[in-house]
């Protein structure tokens, strides 16, 4: 045998032995787009963990004689109406943000999913109730019902993240709903069902991973949905709420003094626009690395 | 097709159903009693008694469902707490505000969305492609609220082109109307060009390697009657539909647009509503919105069926 034919054996044998999900992160890594778009997210992750560390100053400490200053070398962003110092704030801002997207995320999860896997699997009445309350949180749109629950709650952080997460919960249901019918069909499922494994055996252990790949897609792109409706709820004064700093109030802050200091604008409606663009970006990089079809 | 239609419309009853007992039950998540929260600073027992007997909440949750429910369906939406005016009338002044902008933004997202798609698809793999799909991306990624921000920077303060807020109707000033209006349409209507930009894009791809197009090719067309008369024809079928559900992403970006801009509008109306606490207000607009967004739902399925002549039989 030759070489080359050797080296084409031993690559096809490593493809075979290679995990899904190796085989998905190989194929994310790939794409430069996603590639940026994790180190985006990535630093804005170590930004938040370490903000005490990076902060060069105290993100609520005010001071009189600091009022709306232009980005300097002692406050590269500038500061902010009261005196602090906007680069600071945009950093323990991030706490919010991250926060928001993930719990946020985490709860439609964690609600979503068993509702969706059991509304596909049981099917009958069961499905045909879950998927009209479903129809029913999508008839509503997104951001208007967080703000009314958020409302209905009260306003707070922890509200906001509990008003999105109940409000993406509905496409979670639907998107599980549709994985589990088109999976329950296959033969590795009937297979487990002719062994006599029980029902939430067979739903947690043979149908759930193999509806993973879209879940995973859909949460990436549900956070940079989450951060952009946490920011326009504390825009709105329902989210996190001042001297607490966030990137929505910061704006909500910044619109009033437009004219005299539009830098204060400026750097947290980059900080979200950069965030969420990376999640977008590492959305549709897992998008197509976990396409079959791509293989 | 009829009994497609019968069956579609079947379907309404108990999704508005299920709206209904959402909204509703949106009252109840009310910390402490309601009558409380509605009587303010006011902790007179005689107040508080009169506005549970007034709203029915001495009765049990059921029977308040049905009496709002039979309020709704022969058009009465409650009062506002605040400004004691019927909801009704506050939807009727504030809807034709945002549904101006909402057409203005249509017809800008439709603008830009549907011939950056084209040429993104015609130009696969080209500078014009990347170009697209950046454009898709930065539309999909910029938060709403910055973008009308930044717009109210550059063409109100910096430049002083246009009005930083405000609101003029159509019918009484045409062109200030329109310049009040184009910037906050626009912050709509660049997130939904992104959609269906993308939308388009996917669209005119899968229709450019069908064999209609090869024969059409073949039979020695020009490229661009190819493309203009067989291909986007029925690329755009599916995209105008898809398009109509965006009107969900245009309320919601209504909401802080009109808050942006200061446009007396529907969103401004639920913000200030949530504000002040008036929750007559803030269901009557979710419920108006919802069925706003199940009917477009229902026709943009039947024509959907209407011009693919393969889904009539």
């Amino acid at each position: 045998m030759t070489d080359a034919a050797l080296g084409a054996v031993q690559v096809a044998a490593s493809d075979e032995l290679e995990s899904p999900a190796r085989r998905a992160l190989r194929r994310l890594l790939r794409r430069k787009g996603a590639v940026a778009g994790l180190v985006v997210i990535a630093t804005f992750i170590v930004l938040a963990l370490f903000a005490p560390l990076i902060s060069p100053y105290d993100p609520l400490a005010t001071s009189w004689t600091l009022v709306r200053k232009p980005p300097s070398a002692l406050h590269w962003f500038g500061t902010d109406d009261l005196g602090r110092d906007i680069f600071g704030r945009v950093i323990y801002g991030a706490r919010a943000s991250l926060i928001a997207g993930a719990i946020s995320v985490g709860i439609a999860l964690l609600i979503g999913v068993p509702l969706g896997l059991l509304s596909g699997y049981r099917g009958g009445f069961i499905d045909a109730l879950i998927s009209r309350i479903t129809d029913a949180m999508l008839a509503c749109p997104f951001l208007i019902l967080a703000i009314a629950l958020a409302a209905f709650l009260g306003p707070s952080l922890g509200n906001a993240m509990i008003a999105i997460g109940v409000s993406t919960t509905p496409i979670f249901v639907r998107l599980t709903r549709g994985q589990v019918m088109s999976v329950k069909v296959e033969d590795y499922v009937e297979a487990a069902r002719a062994m006599g494994n029980p029902r939430w055996r067979i739903a947690l252990f043979h149908i759930l991973p193999n509806i993973m790949p879209a879940l995973l897609v859909q949460a990436t792109l549900s956070i940079a949905a989450a951060i952009i409706a946490e920011a326009a709820l504390s825009f709105l004064g329902l989210g996190q709420q001042p001297p607490a700093p966030s990137w929505g109030s910061m704006l909500n802050a910044a619109q009033r003094f437009l004219t005299n200091a539009p830098w204060m604008a400026l750097w947290p409606g980059l900080a979200i626009f950069l965030v969420v663009l990376s999640f977008n970006l590492v959305g549709d990089g897992l998008r197509d690395a976990l396409d079959p079809r791509e293989r | 097709m009829l009994n497609f239609l019968a069956r579609r419309i079947l379907q309404l009853i108990p999704t508005l159903f299920f709206v209904s007992i959402l909204i509703f039950s949106l009252q109840h998540l009310l910390p402490g009693d309601p009558a409380l929260v509605m009587a303010g600073e006011e902790r007179d027992p005689e107040v508080i008694a009169h506005i549970r007997a007034q709203y029915r909440l001495d009765q049990p949750a059921p029977v308040q469902y049905v009496y709002w429910v039979k309020g709704v369906l022969s058009g009465d939406f409650g009062e506002s707490l605040r400004i004691k005016v019927p909801v009704r009338e506050l939807i009727e002044q504030k809807l034709p505000v945002t549904m101006q902008l909402a057409g203005m933004a249509i017809v800008i997202a439709f603008l830009i969305g549907i011939p950056a798609g084209i040429v993104s698809a015609v130009k696969k793999g080209t500078a014009w492609d990347y170009g697209a799909n950046l454009f898709a991306l930065w539309g999909i990624s910029t938060p709403n609220f910055w973008l009308g921000i930044m717009l109210i920077f550059l063409f109100s303060i910096e430049l002083g082109w246009l009005p930083a807020s405000g609101y003029v109707p159509l019918t009484e000033n045409w062109r200030a109307s329109l310049a009040a209006t184009i910037m906050p349409a626009f912050v709509l209507g660049n997130a939904i060009a992104a959609i269906l930009m993308r939308h388009t894009r996917s669209a005119m791809l899968q229709v450019l390697e069908s064999d209609y197009v090869r024969t059409a090719r073949a039979k020695g067309l020009s490229e661009r009657s190819v493309i203009l008369k067989h291909a986007m024809r029925n690329a755009l079928t599916p995209v105008i539909t898809l398009g109509a559900l965006e009107l969900g992403t245009l309320l919601s970006g209504a909401v802080l647009t009109e808050q942006i801009f200061s446009i007396p509008g529907f969103g401004k109306l639920i913000v200030d509503a949530v504000f002040n606490r008036d929750y007559a207000v803030v269901q009557g607009v979710v419920l108006v919105t919802a069925t706003i967004y199940i009917t477009l739902n229902l026709i943009a399925d039947i024509a959907y069926i209407l011009v693919n002549p393969r889904l009539r039989a």
